[in-house]
């Protein structure tokens, strides 16, 4: 039998830099409250949404993964040919084929790398994160770009009570590279399909060509069973991140989990016991629900505003439909 | 043990002081969580997460709808208490 070379990978990895980009139209509540019946306070004291950002015609999830792009690799201090992999996840680009990995690894000039998108809803950049992390240790990329971009204003129903103020659009990105030291724990991640129907699209795409109904497919969720899940079984995966990788609550620096609701937010905090210096993102309330972005935006904000710093350890933990969850511990670049 | 009725409502009564602010004696039979105690959705589900725990009962979130007031959320555990 010949003998095969087995690849080379680096110690560790980590995140070397962080980049967002949020559309220029900032949507708040008013403008959701002439498609539904509701009202600023109900919509505040629900979500803790207050704005959130609609992409236009132009900010196609391509252009804004561009720009979150261009964003993280000059915070890393690469160049874009060093990119040895790009994963993107997103539930709101509409065409199944091909990838639109390849197209965004074109645009930010990464010349011919391993290219290739992920459904993985809101635990979408952990899944992410934790493919790039292999791959680096593994030997198959050393540096892997990974974004987490939707347009979710595309797939939401205007006139939808319950969910016409929950979404956003936007994009961040991240550059995972080598590290000498771990900078990105073991991550705890899985599914509970008995449960994929608590958050779904309303219409198979299908469907929709075959009967075409009068309403767009949207994204529903049973508001009590997620936020029952989220809080409490989450809290739970939290816990379980935290301990894999070996720190304490009183380690910890930073929180960001998945901005879907400011109410969710609140009560993990509140189960997990997180000390009061702990900072939390609460990147929801003017960014709203952005699913896979919501992790690498709120990262970015919090060592944009200077509320986080470089070398900071924050816990990150994504949930979301599948329902399909991932939660590490990562030193922020 | 099993809590008494009376045991139950009392403990809901802390229960919801404690998330939702209400002052205890408030939390009556007769009270509507949503309409009489501001407790909302949301907090609804964390009302139960808690009674759960202290009453040692499960209670699904399909029977969540059903518990509109005090006197339904008392009957439940004291139904399906373990």
């Amino acid at each position: 039998m010949s003998k095969i070379k087995p690849s080379q990978g680096a110690p560790y990895a980590r995140i070397m830099g962080v980049g967002g980009y949020r559309p220029t139209r900032v949507v708040p509540n008013e403008v959701i409250l002439e498609t539904i019946d509701s009202s600023d306070e109900w919509i505040r004291s629900r979500s803790g949404i207050a704005t959130r950002h609609w992409a236009s015609e132009e900010e196609t999830v391509a252009a804004m993964s561009v720009e979150a792009s261009g964003k993280a690799i000059a915070d890393a201090g690469i160049t874009p040919e060093q990119i040895g992999a790009v994963i993107v996840s997103t539930v709101s680009h509409f065409k199944q084929t091909p990838a639109i990995a390849t197209e965004i690894a074109h645009l930010v000039g990464a010349g011919k790398p391993a290219a290739f998108d992920i459904s993985a809803g809101c635990a979408g950049f952990g899944y992410g994160l934790t493919l790039a992390k292999g791959m680096i240790v593994e030997g198959s990329a050393e540096y892997v770009l990974v974004i987490g971009v939707e347009r979710l204003s595309d797939l939401t129903d205007k006139e939808d009570r319950a969910t016409a103020f929950l979404f956003g659009d936007g994009a961040g990105a991240v550059i995972v590279g080598p590290s000498k030291v771990p900078a990105i724990g073991p991550t705890v991640w899985g599914s509970e399909g008995d449960k994929s129907e608590t958050i779904k699209q309303t219409v198979a795409w299908d469907e929709f060509h075959a009967e075409r109904p009068e309403k767009f497919p949207a994204i529903t969720q049973e508001g009590q069973a997620v936020f029952r899940w989220a809080v409490f079984e989450m809290a739970k995966v939290a816990q379980q991140a935290l301990d894999a990788a070996g720190i304490s609550p009183e380690d910890l620096d930073v929180f960001i989990p998945h901005q879907a609701n400011m109410r969710i937010i609140d009560s993990m905090v509140k189960t997990l016991k997180l000390p009061e210096n702990v900072t939390v993102a609460r990147d929801v309330e003017t960014t709203g629900n952005t699913s896979a972005a919501s992790i690498p935006l709120a990262m970015e904000r919090l060592l944009a505003t200077g509320q986080a710093k470089s070398g900071d350890t924050a816990l990150v933990i994504g949930f979301g439909a599948g329902l399909v969850y991932a939660a590490t511990v990562v030193t922020l670049p | 043990m099993a809590a008494t009725q009376e045991e139950i409502v009392s403990g809901l009564a802390e229960i919801v002081n404690e998330i939702a602010g209400i002052p205890v004696e408030d939390v009556q039979l007769d009270k509507s969580f949503t309409d009489d105690l501001d407790v909302d959705s949301l907090s609804m589900v964390e009302v139960v997460v808690a009674a759960e725990e202290r009453f040692d009962v499960k209670i699904p979130d399909d029977d969540v709808k059903g518990l509109k007031t005090v006197g339904d959320a008392a009957d439940y555990i004291l139904k399906h208490q373990g």
